[in-house]
């Protein structure tokens, strides 16, 4: 039952915002909805994390395909941890004074709706509907993209729009070809474990044919190389609190679909999944290293990590889930903490210094000391500089990766992963302590110290710190629940 | 049923199927974006009308109601709503400048069909005979030729259409060898189809609006190079 109310709670929010009442409402439902949602789904995940399976309860209409494992948990506590914070970060961001009562009204509709559209995505069972709350993740998202009206973010929406749909399409086939599949195998309930049960009997064929039309398709949506190029385009345009929420937890949920087919893979004879997942990986990792060299705008080189860390997890899934089950999953929850953490980073700089460019930042540290800090709290953070969350997993990832004796893909993932973090920190040292052109001068210095140090609203002070505690706290402390969650969602991807 | 009859209603099908393809082609080639609009409605239409026969040949209700959400969605609501959320201008315009002129654009469709016959036939060589048809290998044609249709063109609209034609494309392999699809599920697609129509209609007058172009494909400000200013921030 609870996970009825976690799925109508954001849809409830949504119709509240809008009320016309005052500024602070449409803010004040999101934050609230978006709490109670926390709460709720952190109940799910401790019933899921003792073995479980939480379903609706009822067997009416599309309710019957609710069920909620141990993966599908840990993906919907990410969904609204994120959530949560983003939406806190929302209050002080988006209190903007040349934003009319409309738009903003707009934009918390569409975050509800964005938030309801990514928690169905674990929540549901049955693979076409998962296919369709994808395409709604899109579609909710598409506008928060274009919020803010310029010619670039419409660029950006158009072209994540286009290609997310198109992969989606692709997606569609795959997954007609897989229900074709199993008809074939002899039938049995269309669910993750449905398919699962049928996959040794299903034709070789048919499942291989609908395995790489899903993860070609859904991969365009996670942001895998080469079909990534839309990626950076949105993740930088959007406002930063929904950045947060596209990159850390989207792209996740995404990825948490095309490993569904995992287990249905290692059921069949002969399928070669885990070497698709390796070489798409460590491309798309390899690819995105050298392209954060490169990059000129900051919020763009967060989405670059982006692409980066998806390509982290599926080379980690792909080098032998029995190994990487558990890293895979750290990495998932340690990813999603810390690159919304970095786009909040990345918004408080941008609410600072209103560029995005990265050679017109520098010397950020003496006008704003928060959002320096935060900058290179994330930096290193997303980079896995230790002891923080992302060195912890990436450093099981190796690990499990040498234990299998993949010495190759391990050393390259290995490389790569310095590689970003060289090309992540050189940027941020930059911002942050670069030298301005001619502020040695008189005249300069003097009109610096003129200018009023502009603070960060509280809210956005507070969800930077909320969303900094976990990075740093599950770098050297994983709690048991959470523990005894990953176990069982790392289960759900080796079973 | 008797075996002519079967055999009658396997060639219908075979022909709307054919149809369909055609109309593919077609809209690859077609610079009216009016003609294009219409050659979709006429490609749902026959969407629709296999679903219909291969209903009636396999005695299944549940493609009936395919046709049926077919034929209410794609030729009325999505013209409709087409017409409600996106520019009137849209439909005025020709498109001159394709990436590739129209005779290499049919050459690369017709090379992409005959690839997709080739894809087709492990498929339909591992469903049981029950399940086998026209369908499949002309349904990956239109997933292709959609791809295709979304990489050439650069208006609005026809790139809202390739989309449009790829989901038609899945579909019509989709009736062929998983007819037993819950109806629930293909009544969501076909809202989400709409939804679709819906979000890329506002994103399309929002572009008109701030670019004076519903010529999306032509935006490329973005990109990791050094931007070079266009003739419109130089005069802000």
């Amino acid at each position: 039952m609870s996970v009825i109310v976690i799925l109508l709670l954001p849809l409830v929010a949504t119709a509240l915002v809008c009320l016309p009442f005052k500024r602070n409402w449409a803010a004040g439902v999101t934050v609230g909805s978006s709490l109670a949602v926390l709460v709720l789904v952190a109940r799910v995940a401790w019933l899921a994390s003792a073995g479980s399976s939480v379903t609706a309860g009822l067997k009416v209409g599309m309710l019957k395909w609710i069920a909620v494992d141990g993966l599908s948990a840990l993906i919907l506590l990410l969904i609204a941890v994120v959530g949560s914070t983003a939406a806190i970060f929302s209050v002080g961001y988006m209190a903007r004074e040349d934003l009319e009562p409309r738009k903003l009204l707009l934009y918390y509709a569409n975050y509800n709706l964005f938030i309801f559209s990514m928690l169905a995505i674990p929540v549901m069972a049955e693979p076409t509907l998962v296919w369709i709350v994808v395409e709604l993740t899109t579609l909710c998202s598409a506008l928060l993209v274009a919020f803010e009206n310029t010619r670039e973010a419409l660029e950006a929406a158009w072209k994540y729009v286009v290609l997310s749909l198109m992969g989606a399409a692709m997606a569609l086939f795959g997954f007609l070809v897989l229900f074709a599949a199993m008809q074939a195998a002899g039938g049995g309930e269309y669910t993750w474990d449905g398919l699962v049960a049928a996959a040794p009997l299903m034709p070789p064929v048919l499942l291989q044919t609908a395995f790489l039309m899903i993860l070609i398709g859904l991969g365009t949506k996670a942001g895998l190389v080469p079909m990534h190029t839309w990626l950076p385009d949105a993740h930088s345009q959007a406002p930063s609190p929904v950045c947060a929420l596209l990159s850390g937890v989207e792209t996740t949920a995404i990825l948490y679909v095309i490993l569904r087919l995992f287990p249905v893979m290692k059921a069949a004879p002969h399928s070669h999944a885990e070497v698709w997942a390796l070489v798409l990986g460590l491309i798309s990792v390899g690819t995105a290293a050298f392209l954060l060299l490169q990059v000129r705008d900051y919020k763009r080189m967060f989405a670059f990590s982006t692409v980066e860390h998806m390509g982290i997890i599926l080379a980690a899934v792909g080098l032998g889930a029995s190994a990487a089950g558990y890293g895979t999953m750290q990495q998932i929850v340690s990813h999603s903490i810390t690159k919304s953490f970095c786009f909040f980073a990345a918004g408080a700089a941008l609410l600072t210094v209103e560029t995005r460019e990265i050679a017109a930042v520098r010397g950020l540290i003496r006008k704003s000391p928060i959002a320096s800090a935060a900058l290179i709290f994330g930096g290193l953070g997303i980079t896995g500089a230790p002891p923080l969350a992302v060195f912890l997993s990436e450093f099981s990832i190796l690990k499990a990766g040498l234990s299998q004796r993949q010495y190759l893909a391990t050393a390259l993932l290995a490389i790569f992963i310095v590689i970003a973090f060289f090309g992540v920190m050189l940027h941020i040292n930059r911002m942050v302590f670069g030298v301005e052109e001619g502020e040695h001068g008189p005249a300069a210095q003097e009109q610096s110290r003129g200018q009023k140090e502009k603070k960060l609203p509280f809210s956005c002070r507070l969800a930077l710190i909320l969303a900094a505690l976990p990075v740093f706290v599950l770098g050297f402390y994983i709690p048991k629940s959470l523990q005894d969650l990953l176990t069982q969602a790392a289960g759900a991807l080796s079973k | 049923m008797s075996e002519t009859t079967n055999q009658l209603l396997d060639n219908l099908n075979a022909l709307a199927a054919g149809l369909f393809l055609l109309t593919a082609f077609g809209i690859v080639a077609m610079r009216q974006i009016r003609g294009c609009l219409n050659l979709f409605i006429v490609q749902s239409l026959l969407l629709a009308a296999s679903a219909a026969l291969l209903g009636l040949r396999h005695q299944s209700e549940h493609l009936y109601g395919v046709a049926l959400v077919n034929v209410i969605s794609k030729p009325v609501i999505v013209p409709w709503l087409l017409a409600k959320t996106s520019p009137a201008e849209v439909y005025t315009r020709r498109e001159i400048d394709q990436a590739l002129n129209i005779p290499t654009s049919l050459l690369i469709a017709l090379a992409l069909a005959i690839l997709a016959y080739f894809l087709g036939t492990p498929l339909l060589n591992s469903v049981g005979p029950d399940f086998r048809g026209p369908n499949v290998p002309i349904g990956i044609a239109g997933l292709l030729l959609g791809a295709f249709t979304l990489t050439v063109r650069r208006e609005a609209v026809p790139l809202l259409i390739g989309l449009l034609v790829m989901e038609n494309g899945a579909f019509l392999t989709g009736i062929s060898i998983s007819r037993n699809l819950p109806l629930l599920v293909e009544l969501a697609i076909a809202t989400d189809g709409l939804i679709i129509v819906f979000i890329m209609g506002v994103l399309t007058r929002a572009v008109q609006k701030h670019a004076g172009t519903t010529a999306v494909g032509t935006l490329a400000s973005l990109k990791e190079a050094a931007p070079e200013p266009t003739p419109n921030e130089v005069t802000k």
